[in-house]
């Protein structure tokens, strides 16, 4: 901010070295990619459930959900879905929104709104797999 | 902070495109298409926990000219943010990069994977959609 010479002899060098990198390395980075490869088998997975339940009546998706095998790899996706979708979201923000309140506000709506999503969804599986 | 005059970067106007660029550009939008995907699929979850009246609305939404449009869409954004994810997490790894890869005269290249890519996302949309059309009319499938 200040130019230099304002009231010290240090560069702005002086002022940023030895502060390592911004914020937090190479965890959202990795994040993205683990959560990726947790949705190449359970993305295929779902669309072969949908596929086969289209035209399928009340009962029978009930049935299907509740499945334990189904209800389990069900929790997975959504886990990996909202999480994945949530990183990407941020990655979006961070390089189109400039305005730094909209930025914050945006960034904590997309984590409130996919945690809220992700656990709407376990409930509603546990309560057809448990009820 | 304070050198703000310096210069800058060219942004995309001068680069041409090339099948790379189209893939990070769909990327980008079919994720976005697939965050609004997503709370399809917890309507649908949260639909069939509710009851079946709420069942029967969600499943008329997905029936409706709208709704199938809408599942299409999903279907080839899904595919295609899933084929080209595959390529990137192979890419992650360093592969693909070296220079024989980006030479035109050989294939499998660089590029060539690109529209592989593009060409199998479409391939098994339309493999699904008419299989399910089929299956719906009563068909062999």
């Amino acid at each position: 901010m200040s130019a230099i010479g304002d009231d010290t002899l240090r560069t702005p060098l002086k002022n940023v070295r030895g502060l390592g990198s911004a914020q937090s390395g190479v965890r959202h980075w990795w994040l993205q990619r683990i959560t990726a490869v947790a949705l190449v088998p359970l993305s295929m997975w779902l669309l072969w459930l949908c596929a086969g339940l289209v035209h399928a009546d009340y009962a029978t998706v009930r049935a299907a959900i509740g499945q334990p095998v189904h209800a389990v790899l069900l929790v997975a996706l959504v886990v990996s879905l909202f999480w994945h979708g949530a990183l990407g979201l941020q990655v979006v923000i961070e390089d189109y929104i400039h305005t730094r309140w909209q930025e914050v506000v945006l960034q904590i709506l997309v984590r409130f709104g996919a945690f809220l999503a992700a656990v709407a969804c376990i409930f509603a599986i546990a309560r057809i797999a448990l009820g | 902070m304070s050198q703000t005059a310096r210069p800058t970067s060219p942004h995309l106007g001068i680069y041409r495109w090339r099948v790379n660029m189209w893939q990070s550009v769909l990327h980008r939008l079919t994720g976005l298409f697939l965050c609004v995907g997503s709370l399809l699929v917890a309507w649908g979850l949260i639909a069939a926990a509710s009851g079946a009246e709420a069942w029967s609305m969600f499943a008329a939404f997905c029936a409706s000219g709208i709704g199938v449009t809408l599942l299409i869409a999903w279907t080839w954004s899904l595919l295609f943010h899933l084929c080209n994810g595959i390529q990137h997490l192979f890419r992650d790894t360093g592969m693909g990069y070296d220079a024989a890869q980006r030479d035109h005269s050989r294939t499998p290249s660089y590029f060539a994977t690109g529209w592989m890519v593009i060409a199998v996302s479409v391939a098994l949309t339309a493999l699904v959609w008419i299989g399910l059309f089929l299956r719906a009319n009563g068909g062999a499938a």
